[in-house]
This record gives C-alpha cells, structure tokens and sequence, in this order.
C-alpha cells in the first residue's frame, strides 16, 4: 500500500511538473513551437500542390457524421434555412481589388471540382464523402488579392458557445487545388449538419479548419486583430493549434 | 569496459521522459474518441472493432481533459522522441552494441533453447552464460528498438493529414488511416506491456545495482 501510495506521489508529481512547465512562459513557447515546427517538416516534405488522397466512390460512408455546430439557431440561419438559403450571399472583401457578393446561383455556375476525400476530425474519426464546388482560387483570383494579403479568413453564420465561428488558412492551402467552396455533398445539396448551404474543404488539415455556414471570405494582412487573434474559433477557445496538418 | 554506453545511458533515459510524456497525453487523446476502427474510415459505433475505456484524469497529461492540451505535448515530445531513436540507433551500429549484444544466433531459436532461458527466467535465475543479455532479453529488446518504437513512429505519421499527400503509401501499407490510428494505440500499450515487465525484472534482479549502472554505465562483468 505504501509503495503505490509513493507511485501515485511519482505520478502526480510528474503531471504537475508538465502542467507549471506548459503554464510558464518558455514551456508555452516551446509547446508552440513545436507545432511550427511540424507545420516546417510538411512544408519541406509535401510538394504545395501535392494531393490528398480521393477515393473511388465505393469507398464513400453510409452517411457523412455532422460535428460541432450541426443546427445552428443564431440570427437568420433559421429563416435562410426554411427558404431553401435562396437569399443566401456569400461576401469575397477585405485586402482584394474587387470585392464581391456572390449568391448560390453564381457558385454554381463556376467550373466545379468533384472530390471523394477523407474527412479527419481532431478527436480521432474520418468519414469519407464526395465533394463539389469550385475551387477557391478561383474566385480569389476573381476578386484580385493585394499583394500585402497573407491569410485567407472565413466567416461563418454559426455562433457557438456565444462566439461567432471562423477559420483561416495560409495562401498555400487557399490556392491548393482541392481547397473548394463546397454546396454539395454526394451529389446532393449540403445537409445544414453539415454546413448548408456552403462550407470550406481544407483536405490537408484536420476538421474543424473546414469551416461550415460560410458567409465570407476575407483576404488579411495578420490574424492579429480577429477574434482573440489566434486563426479561429477553437484555436481561440481552446487553444488548437492553428496549423492542423498533424 | 562499462556495462553500459553513454550514449545507451543517455538515451535510455531522455527516451523513459519522452514516451511517459507521449503515452499519457496520448490517453487524452484516445479520451476524445474512444473508439478504434480499421481501414480508412469509422466513426459510429457499428463500425468499431474496439470500444477504449475512458482513462481516468490521474493517468493523463494534462491531468484534466483538454485535448488541445494533450496535442500540444504530444506533437512537441514526437520531436525528441523520434530524433533519439534514430540517435540510438546510430550508436548502436556504430558502437557495435546491436551486432554484439542484440543479434541473435540461429541456435538460440532452437525450442530447447527457448525453453531453458524460460525456465532460468522464472526460476529469477539472471546469471547469463557468456553474451551481456540471453534470449529472451534479445527478443523484447530487439523488438522494442526494431519494431514497437519505430512503429509509433511510422503510424504517426500515417495519422497526419499533412504528411499524407507524401507518405501515403504508408498510410496504404499499414491499412488505412483508422488502421494506423489502430496501429498507433496497440503498439502504445505493446510498449506499456514492455514497461511493466521490464520494471518487474529489474526490480527482481537487484533495482538499486540496476539503475545505479544505467547511470553511471557500471562494469562489464559484474551483474
């Protein structure tokens, strides 16, 4: 009894120890380096345009699991939602030459990209589902980034926990070629589970950086002044890392 | 001669911190989903070969649940981790600690063999006949160094959505991604499995004289 009484001490001792290091200032440095360091390894080992993998549609699941915001309430989604999101426009602003307001007809009419990829959430599941929309480099080269653009920011109609979503990404994965805005899912309009009427497809980085509801697409400078400044709502929230290729 | 190599000292024990670190952020981890799956896809019950218990808070870092958290100790501590295991192995080729000491003989294979160092082990006799460790040390030692430690490794990386574009002939060689995040787990606790019995052996064999020489590297021949 006395011996794993002293064990538990050990233990617990331990655990402590890695928490005052992660609450000290060089310890959450260091913890935040290492995610830049990963996201230098990929960067170094992964071509920019290198693809996630597709998949035949054989390999599609039964059904596509919604996560997080899965029926969103707040504002007028619940009314774009009853009429068919037919009012629903999707803003291009912030650093480009000509801002734009695109409604669903217009993305439609875009030339599409058809995906079956892997959807890999950050708690440990995938699901794999087909995916169509145009890509967004598209339509950034449509709206013009000025060249003091960095980050690719979006908006979203959901709020969560009292706070509005968002999501950005670097200009490599805005400008990948699987990166879509899509509006499909297995051939069929986006369920509002699952980000009706448009939602992001980062296919390199995990989940919650495919942000769904999307309202707009914003060209920044710095990630400073959005949200609590860290790139999005969980990594504002929770503390994510924001590069989520790992 | 001593026992041990600095650099075996060195590595035995920045490599204990490194994988305690990541094989208790790494219950966190499997607290966030606690199901496991094979092939490329799972994520409902129907699906899963294995339902994970839910760890309880005293056996994790960070102690509390925050995935984030136990991301950010388990992504930093793969760095250290994976630089030293190819630091060892280097020294160990180099050094000649792993022709000398961790190949095995076509004669120690032989059952009969096998069977008598079972025997010596359970009798807590640890007095080997000529080589530093017998069959069976070779085995788990040469099994941990070869195959669970690299494994870790290499399912890791097939976990990684951003190492896929690259490696996914690994993701396709280990099964899918879920196979790996399968993989991930069973060699964690293959590993776990090594800890306990090795604790346990050297406890048994005199732990003081043990851990004293895997500190100071002790003498050769003295035991």
């Amino acid at each position: 009894m006395k011996r794993r009484g002293f064990l538990a001490v050990i233990g617990a001792g331990f655990v402590a120890g890695c928490n005052k290091i992660a609450e000290s200032d060089a310890g959450s440095h260091l913890l935040g380096a290492a995610e830049k360091w990963h996201q230098g390894a990929h960067r170094f080992l992964t071509d920019r345009e290198a693809l996630a993998p597709e998949y035949p549609k054989s390999a599609i699941s039964p059904y596509f699991r919604g996560n997080g915001s899965i029926d969103p309430q707040n504002g007028d989604y619940p009314a774009q939602a009853a009429e068919g999101f037919a009012n629903w426009r999707l803003e291009v602003r912030g650093l480009v030459e000509n801002p734009m307001s695109l409604s669903l007809d217009n993305i439609r009419k875009l030339p599409q990209r058809t995906q079956v990829t892997r959807h890999d959430c950050v708690e440990g599941w995938s699901a794999i589902g087909e995916w169509t929309g145009p890509q967004l480099s598209l339509i950034l080269d449509a709206a013009k980034l000025k060249p003091e653009a960095k980050y690719i920011v979006f908006r979203c109609a959901d709020n969560l926990n009292g706070q509005d979503y968002y999501e950005s990404v670097d200009l490599i994965d805005a400008y990948h070629s699987q990166t879509i805005v899509a509006h499909r899912l297995n051939g069929e309009p986006l369920p509002v589970k699952n980000g009706a009427p448009l939602r992001m497809r980062i296919e390199r980085q995990l989940g919650y950086k495919h942000a769904k509801y999307l309202t707009a697409i914003e060209a920044v400078a710095s990630l400073d002044d959005i949200g609590d400044g860290k790139g999005g709502y969980w990594e504002d929230r929770s503390g994510y890392q924001w590069y989520a290729g790992i | 001669m001593k026992r041990h190599a600095l650099s075996t000292r060195i590595w035995h024990w920045l490599n204990l911190v490194c994988v305690v670190v990541l094989f208790m952020s790494g219950l966190t981890i499997s607290n966030a989903h606690r199901r496991l799956y094979w092939g490329d896809w799972g994520f409902a019950p129907e699906q899963a070969w294995l339902a994970v218990p839910r760890f309880p808070d005293w056996m994790t870092i960070p102690g509390y649940y925050s995935l984030a958290v136990a991301r950010d100790w388990h992504i930093l501590m793969a760095w250290p981790f994976a630089l030293l295991l190819l630091f060892m192995w280097v020294a160990m080729l180099v050094n000649r600690h792993f022709k000398r000491d961790l190949v095995t003989t076509r004669a120690e294979w032989k059952p009969g063999a096998i069977w008598h160092d079972v025997v010596q082990h359970l009798k807590l006799n640890f007095d080997h006949e000529g080589g530093k460790f017998n069959f069976l040390q070779k085995l788990a030692y040469g099994l941990v160094l070869g195959v669970f430690l690299p494994m870790m490794i290499l399912t890791g990386i097939a976990i990684s959505p951003g190492m896929e574009p690259t490696f996914g002939w690994l993701v396709d060689l280990l099964g899918g991604r879920q196979s790996a995040r399968s993989l991930h787990f069973i060699f964690a606790f293959a590993l776990f499995g090594f800890f306990i019995v090795h604790v346990l052996l050297v406890l048994l064999a005199g732990p003081i004289g043990q851990i004293r020489d895997m500190i100071t590297g002790g003498r050769h021949n003295e035991a």
